[in-house]
């Protein structure tokens, strides 16, 4: 990873809110998705994808690459965005999001799109699928790290936990989660649904190296990953405090916003507001 | 011509046939069936809204049971109620419960035969935009393969509140099947209703010989009739099933149909293998072999795209049917 300059920073968070607007735009394009979660890990979609992941976004099999394993795959418009930034795809395409005969499908299909590592939306099974990679990266002694998003609402699942045991059992240190910790499931609050803490000690009882962020901090999320990547004995789980859509006045810390798309008027005001909010990261 | 004796909805041929989701359905019998009888309890796995269990979990909060997103805690709390007297209604997507939770369902609940009522939404590539993970197509064999199981998926909004309601009074592990997207209403609130009996909705004019019997179930019945009518034309007669209750099957309409007609063509959104044709296929080759054409999925996942545009793509619609008709008859 390559030193995170200031201006480097601003690049990082400039570039996350050029994704937030194609998330908004292909989302009213879709008709229907999920608005919040993507909107608030565009900060952590832009770390990784511009900053942290070593891969190639020409050659989507390189053996070497990073592996980002997507488990809350609801969230995918972020990654679509990110990734078409990045030089995966055609921005153009993003607007095809949802249609049929498109390979961005409204929760991720391995065999559609090159760069996704595995197909998602079922939650509660990345952690897993990401053990086994971790496990043959280490039999193939190959230097890539997986790096596995995980969602709070998630953590309901109990075959989540049958993966958090075994990845500390086998001292997975090529393996770091993010967990969007953004406190909305759909059905309401995760504390009011199925209360989650304390989150923190129960990873750490379970044998893991836990780390907490503001996943908005761009410094922060980068340093957590180089912590994760010094930590030999144990897994790490990096706990991103996250605003679910972020960034959007009327979406904020809002759950009512987990799984409905813009109409063209809210579209309208997202945008505006996205793109002063660009003018004010800008500053110089 | 429609069976005039079932009450049918006069409108199903009109350009714009009035329409209304399963799920609407199945929260409306839900909510009715709480009123009747206070041992109805229901739970959900974080998808209270979208599977409609919202209204009886406003009206009656301390009989619903909110446990996240956990399918397996889910059945296995259920089939806890179910063994202690109470009747648990629990909702999910499909592909989660009875996908997901399949084992905790065959031991806890089919083996314990304990008294759970599962409902499976968002069935079939219909579901729409969401894409393949959230379509299922895999359900109805899931649940029918189960001992002490009975499966129903239910043509219409209307059919699917009678199904629900009368799932509480029937004993047993009982796997409800319900499509997300507005479907044409067929029948009406005085079309009879019997859990089990498959009803003839569309029979050949003064008392034809019929060529074949379609029999579907589930939203795509309306394929069904208008590939009927369409037939018709052509002067194939046709009778129209609508097989509500795949396990058990009314298998004496079903041998009935098949000896009068002499082929059969079954239709269901699902997989090919172990779906509704699956099982009018083991029924007819034991008791009266037939020849017999499949419409489903074949074999594939679905995608994202428009719920009806996906019928077509998927070889669903009555087009499809129509084609199949026509090659069962090349055979008989
Ligand atoms: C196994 C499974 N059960 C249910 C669902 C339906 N579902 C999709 S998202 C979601 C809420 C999960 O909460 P979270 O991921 O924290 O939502 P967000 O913060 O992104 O709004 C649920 C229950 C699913 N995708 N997978
Ligand atoms: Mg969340």
């Amino acid at each position: 990873m390559l030193e995170l300059t200031d201006e480097k920073i601003k690049f990082l968070e400039k570039r996350a809110n050029e994704i937030r607007e194609s998330v908004v735009k292909m989302l009213y394009e879709a008709g229907s998705g999920h608005s919040a979660g993507p909107l608030g890990m565009a900060d952590v979609f832009s770390a990784f994808y511009f900053h942290i992941l070593n891969h190639r976004p020409e050659e989507p099999e390189w053996s070497d690459r990073d592996r980002l394993v997507l488990s809350n795959g609801h969230i995918c418009p972020v990654r679509y965005a990110a990734m078409a930034y990045a030089g995966y795809f055609p921005l153009d395409e993003l607007n095809t999001l949802r249609k049929l005969g498109s390979r961005l499908q409204g929760h991720p299909h391995r065999q559609s799109l090159p760069g996704l590592e595995t197909t998602s939306g079922p939650l509660g099974s990345g952690l897993g699928q990401s053990i086994g990679m971790a496990l043959a990266a280490k039999l193939d002694q190959k230097k890539y790290r997986i790096y596995c998003f995980v969602s709070d609402g998630e953590q309901d699942e109990g075959n989540h936990w049958e993966s958090v045991m075994f990845a500390a059992k086998r001292k997975l240190n090529n393996l770091t989660v993010l967990m969007d910790r953004n406190n909305i499931q759909i059905d309401g609050f995760t504390e009011d649904i199925m209360p989650l803490e304390p989150l923190r000690q129960k990873y750490e009882a379970f044998n893991w190296h836990v780390l907490e962020i503001n996943g908005h901090s761009i410094e922060e999320i980068v340093d957590a990953v180089n912590e994760a990547k010094a930590i030999y004995e144990k897994p790490t789980l990096i706990i991103c405090h996250t605003i679910p859509g972020k960034g959007v006045s009327f979406m904020e810390n809002n759950y009512l916003w987990h799984g409905k798309p813009p109409t063209r008027d809210e579209a309208m005001a997202a945008l505006k507001e996205l793109r002063s909010l660009g003018g004010k990261i800008q500053i110089d | 011509m429609l069976n005039p004796e079932l009450h049918l909805n006069p409108d199903i041929f009109s350009e714009t046939p009035k329409k209304a989701a399963l799920r609407d359905g199945y929260g409306e019998g839900l909510l009715e069936i709480g009123l009747e009888n206070s041992d109805v309890v229901a739970l959900s796995a974080d998808l209270e809204e979208s599977t409609r269990a919202e209204a009886f979990a406003k009206k009656y909060p301390e009989r619903f049971f909110e446990v996240g997103v956990a399918e397996q805690d889910m059945v296995s709390i259920a089939a806890g109620f179910g063994v202690s007297g109470k009747i648990p209604f629990v909702s999910s997507y499909a592909v989660f419960s009875p996908g997901r939770n399949w084992e905790q369902i065959r031991t806890t609940i089919c083996y314990n035969d304990s008294n759970v009522k599962i409902a499976g939404h968002h069935a079939g590539v219909s579901t729409g935009a969401d894409g393949a993970t959230h379509q299922a197509t895999e359900d109805i064999a899931l649940m029918r393969s189960l001992p002490n199981m009975k499966v129903f998926a239910p043509c219409d909004a209307i059919e699917a509140k009678k199904i629900t309601v009368a799932a509480a009074k029937i004993w047993g592990p009982i796997y409800l099947r319900f499509s997300r997207n507005p479907s044409v209403v067929m029948t009406t609130e005085e079309t009879p209703f019997i859990p089990g009996k498959a009803d003839i909705f569309w029979l050949p004019q003064n008392n034809k010989k019929p060529d074949v019997a379609i029999i579907g179930c589930g939203q795509l019945v309306y394929q069904c009739l208008l590939a009927a009518k369409a037939l018709e034309k052509e002067k194939i007669q046709t009778l129209v099933i609508n097989c509500h209750s795949i396990k058990p099957l009314d298998s004496r309409q079903i041998v009935a149909a098949a000896k009068k007609s002499g082929a059969v063509v079954t239709v269901e959104e699902h997989q090919i293998a172990g779906g509704l044709g699956g099982a009018i296929a083991e029924l007819l080759s034991e008791e009266n072999p037939t020849p017999m054409e499949f419409v489903g999925v074949r074999d594939v996942f679905g995608e994202s795209g428009e719920g009806e545009e996906l019928i077509k793509k998927y070889g669903m619609a009555s087009n499809h049917i129509e084609k199949a008709v026509k090659k069962v008859l090349r055979r008989k």
